[in-house]
């Protein structure tokens, strides 16, 4: 087994964190070797962040693959630049808020969800991505929900105000994925 | 699985560096290795050790220098050009023999270059890391775990030798998160123990019966400078013995040979899989140890059936080759596949390339 998965948006949109906390988890609580690589350069609010995760049951090789099974796409200019980079048959997850564009390709499978939207809901931007992490878990069923929520908790809970909102962002996202998964 | 900590290169290296017993650290910041600092700064105070954020490169490494001149463990890092303001120091310390570690998590390069992972520092690294002509053991790692246990080694190696040891890392190996198991930290009295081992060498203040510390990194005697010079050649003629630390992979029959390290090599050994998959007959030779290079290794292929022995780096120009170029004694066919400038190499590239080469396409 082994997944790729990159992770793209503004930055500020919490891209990172979503990579590392699904890394994390991961780590935590399976055997799987996996690595997280975040981009880095000249990013900074407003700019372009991305990140990688690549689990496997082998070594991982690149930390950076050309090409992912699955992309999370927070903005819609990551959508433009990065929707190519997935494998046929692979998927596109959207923070369909912000995402405009379509993959304009039929071999991926693409699932919208208006994270922007639902944060906003819950009365702080700054939970979009654990709103997103939700709904990716939520639609891939990649692993015990309540162990990515572990550490989700335990690396941003800091202030029981923050734990709460990331509860409740966890919860809102998991069911939108499940939802979209039908 | 409960002993796996998720760390950061950079972070695991200086953690990695005080379990090993560092209890001084002094840097200045440069991308991509600030995390080795960054932890330092927080770690260090912690077992009562010191961290120095110096003025500039050439100050923390004299500072390193030092340090270790007193039998402390120390250690330095930085990337790249940064590395070059320390070449004077580290040639110091090769000089003097004070033991000492430091880390290249090496950029994209000449001159100030990008801050992406590049290997263009190779040469810089294994031929010539300072004036004076001295070698040391480089340590190449392509995982966070070996990055870690290289550290730890590292500190072992440059004590026995009194003699910098080199971690050569890069911007993808610092920067990654992967599970690492580390190791034991060294207890205070351990620390205390080593240092007061060095004492017959350190200039730590000895009593007046005791002979006087005295550590140079030069001599007014050229007969006394040649002397040192055999001693230390002998003493690199024993690495290329017993310090080679190498992977090898299919290396019987194979039809093409990888030559990768670091970065590039856990890339390569992808790409590899997928060859021997299609049922060609890759193999590889992954340097750990890129100083000593691992030249025997390449006694074991059979040149009979090896179409190409082909060296990966993330290098333009080529530079591992001429190792590769020394080691095969032309006994058969040499390639490169190259990238440069920051650009991680890609499994694609490697495949092609191979697929070129076996499908007979070579030069």
């Amino acid at each position: 087994m082994e997944l790729n998965l990159m992770v793209a948006g503004f930055g500020g949109q919490g891209v990172m964190m979503i990579g590392k906390l699904l890394s994390q988890a991961i780590c935590d609580s399976t055997d799987y070797n996996v690595t997280f690589f975040p981009s880095y350069g000249a990013q900074q609010r407003g700019g372009t962040a991305n990140c990688f995760v690549v689990a496997s049951d082998r070594e991982v090789g690149s930390p950076k693959p050309a090409v992912v099974d699955e992309l999370i796409v927070m903005n819609d200019v990551s959508m433009v630049k990065y929707r190519n980079n997935v494998r046929s048959g692979g998927m596109i997850f959207t923070n369909s808020s912000l995402v405009k564009s379509g993959a304009e390709r039929d071999d991926v499978t693409v699932v919208p969800i208006p994270v922007t939207e639902m944060a906003m809901e819950l009365g702080s931007l700054k939970v979009l991505n654990i709103v997103m992490l939700g709904a990716y878990i939520g639609y891939t069923q990649l692993m015990d929900e309540n162990l990515v929520l572990d550490c989700v908790l335990r690396l941003l809970g800091k202030k029981q105000e923050f734990i709460e909102l990331n509860k409740k962002a966890f919860a809102k996202g998991l069911e939108a994925g499940r939802k979209a998964k039908g | 699985m409960s002993d796996k900590v998720f760390m950061k290169g950079c972070e695991a290296i200086a953690e990695a560096a005080v379990r090993a017993g560092c209890r001084f650290y002094a840097g200045y910041p440069i991308t991509p290795q600030n995390e080795i600092p960054e932890y330092m700064s927080r770690r260090l105070p912690q077992v009562g050790g010191v961290f120095v954020q110096g003025e500039s490169e050439i100050a923390s490494v004299n500072m390193v220098y030092g340090a270790g001149a007193g039998g402390t463990r120390s250690m330095t890092s930085s990337s790249s050009v940064g590395i070059s303001l320390k070449s004077e120091g580290i040639s110091y310390c090769a000089g003097a023999m004070v033991p000492m570690v430091y880390a290249n998590m090496q950029r994209g390069g000449p001159g100030v270059g990008t801050i992406q992972a590049s290997q263009q520092d190779y040469f810089q690294a294994t031929k010539a890391s300072g004036n004076g002509g001295f070698k040391m053991i480089v340590l190449a790692p392509a995982t966070v775990q070996e990055a870690v246990d290289m550290t730890y080694q590292a500190f072992d190696l440059a004590e026995r030798d009194r003699n910098p040891v080199l971690i050569l890392g890069d911007g993808v190996i610092g920067t990654i998160m992967e599970p690492v198991v580390l190791p034991p930290m060294k207890s205070d009295e351990e620390v205390a123990a080593l240092k007061q081992a060095n004492r017959k060498w350190a200039i730590v203040g000895h009593s007046r019966d005791e002979k006087r510390g005295f550590l140079s990194p030069g001599y007014w005697s050229t007969v006394m400078q040649e002397e040192h010079c055999i001693q230390l050649d002998k003493m690199y003629h024993g690495w290329e013995e017993n310090d080679v630390q190498v992977e090898e992979l299919y290396l019987d029959n194979a039809e093409l040979v990888f030559v990768a390290y670091g970065t590039t090599a856990r890339i390569a050994k992808s790409a590899l899989e997928l060859l021997r998959a299609e049922g060609h007959k890759v193999g590889m030779i992954r340097p750990k140890t890129v100083s000593p290079f691992p030249v025997k290794s390449f006694d074991k292929i059979n040149y009979d059936v090896c179409k190409c022995v082909l060296d990966i780096e993330m290098s333009i120009p080529a530079q591992m080759l001429y190792d590769v170029k020394l080691a095969v004694k032309e006994r058969g066919a040499v390639d490169t596949c190259l990238r440069s400038g920051g650009n991680l190499i890609e499994r694609g590239d490697i495949v092609r390339k191979a697929q070129e080469i076996l499908s007979g396409g070579v030069k």
